[in-house]
């Protein structure tokens, strides 16, 4: 059962990927991508992480994706980009995804290969999450909330200057 | 059960495909996209292997990569609105005088 949840929502999340890289228009390029997050949610859910499958499904597929969908009333993107030709650019992108796929590979088989730990189900309940953020990874909590401040002051910075200033 | 590589194969294909979209896709909204799709990639990881060691610092990992993203996004679309704002265009092929 397990199975035909990983094999349909992997499916569907770089089938979708898939699709954003072929599709010309930005718009449906973001839904394609809230697609794609929304399955890997799912997939979250199936490493038994359901408060990172939430906050996936929530702050992702929710927060960030509105947000980019928000930007783009911004432009004017009513002319179509033109088709793409393959040249000498493609190929070499191809070349650079698939040695960065072999490597990442290479490097994570070596990884399994060694054996894992005791396994188990670590974060099922959220009060150890919340009990870890607020004693171990304190200072971290603390400076992502700084980082925060400082996106929004900078986001108010930038964007909300007056035309031409 | 699903073993930890089946998770890991996936995040590694997703990354690989993240940086194909990057270079394929020619305007700055596109291309951003892409980062996230390779943020996510290694989120994937995280969680695979948080699993697969039985520990849940993977999580927290995680946790705090949505956050910092969230900023990121804010940061980086701000910056595309004012490129937008002063050339009237978001594709690459407009920004060719970057060039050093």
């Amino acid at each position: 059962m397990a199975w035909i949840v990983f094999i349909f929502l992997s499916v569907l999340c770089v089938g979708s990927v898939a699709a954003m890289i072929l599709s010309r228009n930005p718009a449906h390029n973001a839904l394609f991508l809230v697609l794609a997050f929304a399955a890997l949610g799912g997939l979250f859910g199936l490493l038994d992480a359901p408060f990172a499958a939430a906050v996936q499904v929530l702050v992702y597929a929710g927060a960030i994706m509105v947000l980019f969908l928000f930007a783009m009333m911004m432009f004017d993107l009513r002319r179509p980009a033109p088709p793409a030709k393959p040249g000498f650019r493609l190929a070499l992108t191809l070349v650079l995804a698939l040695v960065i796929l072999g490597e990442i590979a290479l490097a994570l088989a070596r990884l399994v290969g060694g054996g894992g730990g005791p396994g188990g189900t670590p974060g099922h309940d959220v009060g150890r999450l919340g009990a870890l953020l607020f004693t171990d990874y304190l200072y971290a909590f603390e400076i992502t909330s700084l980082l925060i401040l400082a996106a929004l002051v900078g986001a108010l910075a930038l964007a909300g200057k007056k035309e031409g200033a | 059960m699903i073993p930890p590589a089946a998770f890991l194969a996936l995040a590694a294909l997703l990354f690989a495909l993240g940086v194909l979209a990057f270079f394929v896709k020619k305007d700055l909204l596109t291309q951003f996209m892409a980062v996230e799709i390779m943020l996510n990639a290694g989120n994937l990881a995280f969680l695979a292997l948080a699993k697969a060691l039985g520990k849940a610092d993977g999580q927290m990992v995680v946790l705090f990569v949505i956050t910092v993203a969230a900023a990121e996004a804010v940061i980086g679309l701000a910056i595309i609105v004012l490129i937008f704002r002063q050339r009237k265009s978001i594709r690459t092929d407009d920004l060719k005088d970057l060039k050093g």
